[in-house]
């Protein structure tokens, strides 16, 4: 349907590897506009370095990945990496700087003036729930771990970047609190009309989230369609991950629905 | 005299020599610090330089810090004795806690928290000044806090080469024999570690985490915190630094001044004492670098740090010419003087007129209970005795070894080698049963020890002279020609004991000798 486009994301034969060790083999992928992309699979498949490579935490040892048309290792990788927002796991959030100083980091990198940043942060704490007058001022340990992932989101979207890079932001927190904030982010990225891929070994999480599902299984992509398509796979490891899911599903259903 | 009068008598000193302390352990770990912390950055970046410059940190906290202090002695621009040396070699000691803790405090930061930081696009030196050295910084001042306690111990060790603090009342209460002094030197350095050790920690506490990350305010409080001990530290080492200044003069004041050095035990000191005094009854200026120990005066005067000290024939001929021992005292004499000429271009003064042998004490009761008189009669007895030694006896030619050896001593136990001179103090209180003493000093009578005579003529004579360097020997002739045989044995045993004994000042008993030989 988009295949006309211009990606926005592009992975070209990349290889990545550690030594001896192949984590990645031979990805070929691409991430339009608009677009939750789904990285999918179980710990040490290889998902966060794919992760990794798109704002040049590192580079691949063959082929090549580019954002906007242009290779990572042409970026100026600082800049490459202001206009990409990035949420990991516990948020990363710095325990020294206060909620207001988290969420303004990188405009303060870009040297924005005082009070556009206070105007800013004050919005993007807003935006993700948080009561500025209530949470700027505090710091990190004095929130829940949802409040920390809410700020974490607020961080990477500060600078208003186009594309948002997640690694399982919501892995460490409760069942009700990750649903929540699940669904509040789905509809906060399609109304902000940002892309972003993201990272989880959670089928669940990546049918509330996706618009599409990349499965990787030892270093390779073995399916990447659709959540609806995503149902229907003959693939045993995607029935695997379906299974999963509807155990979970039922014992959802009898919590809290 | 009680320590609280000796208090009472000496605080001004007191207060002037921990002044000179602290001085020290703040000029040598701000040194520490600003090469320390720097360095420590750059083994977090370069993590193949960790093992080695580690090692070498590591290496130089295990040398003896007397050995180190001697080491730098013959050393060009670092080198010398003073405040200078002194603080080098404290820096050096410093550095470990500092670097290690660096690298500790830096590794430490949570990798997820560095990642966070990178894929924001923070630039290395972002990171550095705006993620890791503030997350390490509790660690860091750990290790600060660490180097500045071990400073306030080593800088004690700083006295032996002329550097002044605290340790001076140390050393000078071992040599003296004097409590007072050697309390009061102990507990004024344990209590300046006491404090340093709590402020920094008070510091350290304000800057964790923990409180930092609380209330806003807490950040005002750290600034003034910081201040506060900022101005203290300044204020406590500003007076010193006058006379830092005028004990390192520069060469054109240098050649006007005789520098007059001395070795660390009080004839030495009071023979010290005697020339400068002279010289500046001659209208000559006089700058004193009293108290090195060992060797330290030699390699001062050949290094060009003093002009003039007080040596012994037999010291200089065998422990510096590395001689075999004479006994002839004329014929050492000769030898030394020309071999000083040839060897070191030093020249000797004539004898002042007393020699200062070995003596090999007991203590008194022992030999009126066994009837010993000689050295030779004490030997069927010592089989079962614990003797000590200075470790220069220990180690010279004519010492331990050479004596044992023609007196055919066996000794079941291995004597103890320690400080000269607490071995005076361990024979009087019954520890040690035989010591070789110096046969002028004053506490022989004082403690009622007893010197056997050497009946074999083994030990070699010592006779006191001055060295002095050649460029200087002109400005010194007129005062070594009035020195000349001007002290007997006698009265140089008397002149110790006014010191050890009567607790007088060593320049007051010099003064008081010169006035009565109407110098």
């Amino acid at each position: 349907m988009t295949e006309n486009k211009q990606p926005i994301v592009e992975f070209r034969r990349v290889n990545f590897q550690l030594g001896a060790a192949k984590i990645l083999d031979d990805i070929n992928l691409k991430v339009f506009k608009g677009e939750i992309l789904i990285l999918l699979g179980e710990s040490g498949c290889g998902k966060t370095t794919t992760l990794k490579l798109i704002n040049r935490l590192i580079e691949p040892t063959a082929g090549e990945v580019t954002v906007e048309g242009k290779a990572t290792t042409e970026w100026n990788a600082t800049n490459l990496r202001r206009r990409i927002g990035y949420v990991l796991q516990e948020a990363g959030l710095f325990p020294h700087f206060s909620v207001a100083e988290n969420v303004a980091l990188v405009p303060d990198l870009e040297n924005w003036d005082a009070a556009k940043m206070r105007h800013r942060t004050a919005e993007m704490l807003e935006l993700v729930g948080l009561n500025p007058s209530k949470f700027a001022d505090r710091y990190p340990h004095e929130l829940s771990g949802g409040q920390r992932q809410r700020v974490g989101v607020a961080r990477a979207l500060a600078a208003n970047p186009d594309l948002l890079l997640l690694d399982e932001p919501f892995g460490a927190l409760d069942a009700i609190t990750r649903v929540n904030l699940q669904k509040e982010f789905a509809a906060l990225v399609k109304n902000l009309g940002k892309t972003a891929v993201f990272v989880t070994h959670d089928l669940h999480e990546a049918f509330v989230l996706g618009t599409r599902i990349c499965l990787i299984h030892k270093g390779a992509i073995v399916l990447n369609d659709t959540p609806e398509n995503f149902r229907q796979s003959d693939l045993p490891l995607a029935r695997a991950y379906l299974e999963t899911i509807s155990t979970e599903r039922n014992l959802a259903a009898d919590g809290h629905r | 005299m009680n320590f609280f009068e000796f208090l009472r008598n000496n605080w001004a000193e007191l207060f002037a020599l921990t002044r000179e302390h602290l001085f020290l352990v703040f000029v040598s770990t701000a040194f520490a610090v600003l090469i320390g912390v720097p360095l420590g950055i750059l083994l977090t970046r370069k993590k193949s330089l960790q093992t080695p410059i580690l090692g070498i940190a590591n290496i130089l906290q295990t040398v003896p810090s007397l050995a180190l202090f001697g080491l730098l002695i013959p050393l060009p621009f670092i080198g010398g004795i003073g405040a200078k040396t002194a603080i080098i070699a404290l820096a050096l000691y410093s550095f470990l806690p500092v670097i290690r803790n660096t690298v500790t405090g830096i590794s430490g930061v949570d990798a997820k928290i560095k990642e966070a930081a990178t894929a924001m696009g923070m630039t290395d030196w972002q990171i550095l000044k705006m993620v890791e050295l503030p997350l390490a910084l509790p660690v860091i001042l750990t290790g600060i806090r660490v180097a500045v306690v071990i400073a306030v111990g080593v800088t004690t060790i700083a006295a032996a080469v002329g550097a002044g603090g605290l340790g001076t009342y140390i050393f000078r209460g071992l040599r003296q024999n004097d409590n007072n002094l050697l309390l009061a030197g102990a507990i004024f350095s344990a209590f300046l570690a006491l404090v340093a050790d709590f402020a920094l920690g008070q510091i350290e506490r304000v800057y964790s985490l923990e409180v930092m990350r609380n209330i806003a305010a807490q950040r005002k409080r750290k600034v003034v915190l910081i201040g506060a001990s900022g101005l203290i530290l300044s204020v406590l080492a500003l007076p010193f630094v006058s006379s830092f200044q005028s004990r390192n003069p520069n060469q054109a004041a240098a050649n006007q001044t005789i520098r007059v050095g001395s070795k660390d035990f009080t004839e030495s000191i009071v023979l010290a004492e005697i020339m400068a005094q002279s010289l500046e009854r001659r209208g000559i200026a006089v700058e004193r670098q009293f108290e090195l120990g060992g060797n330290l005066a030699h390699d001062a005067l050949l290094s060009g740090q003093i002009d003039v000290y007080p040596e012994y024939t037999g010291t200089a001929y065998a422990a510096i010419l590395k001689r075999q021992p004479l006994t002839d005292a004329e014929e050492v004499y000769r030898q030394t003087k020309r071999e000083y000429s040839e060897k070191f271009d030093l020249s000797l003064s004539p004898p002042l007129g007393f020699s200062n042998d070995f003596a090999i004490l007991v203590r008194g009761d022992a030999a009126r209970k066994n009837n010993l008189k000689t050295i030779s009669e004490a030997v069927p007895l010592s089989r079962d005795w614990q003797a000590g030694f200075g470790q220069d006896f220990m180690s010279r030619a004519d010492g331990y070894a050479g004596f044992t050896g023609a007196y055919n001593f066996d000794f079941a136990k291995q004597p103890r080698e320690m400080d000269l001179s607490l071995t005076y103090r361990a024979l009087a209180s019954g520890q040690l049963d035989l010591i070789a003493g110096n046969s002028t000093d004053g506490l022989i009578s004082a403690l009622d020890l007893f010197q056997l005579a050497d009946d074999k003529r083994y030990f070699p004579p010592y006779q006191a002279v001055f060295v002095a360097r050649r460029d200087k020997s002109e400005i010194l002739r007129e005062t070594f020609a009035k020195l000349n045989n001007a002290i007997s044995t006698d009265e140089m045993r008397r002149l110790n004991y006014a010191v050890d004994g009567e607790k007088l000042a060593p320049k007051d008993v010099a003064a008081g000798w010169l006035k009565r030989k109407g110098f």
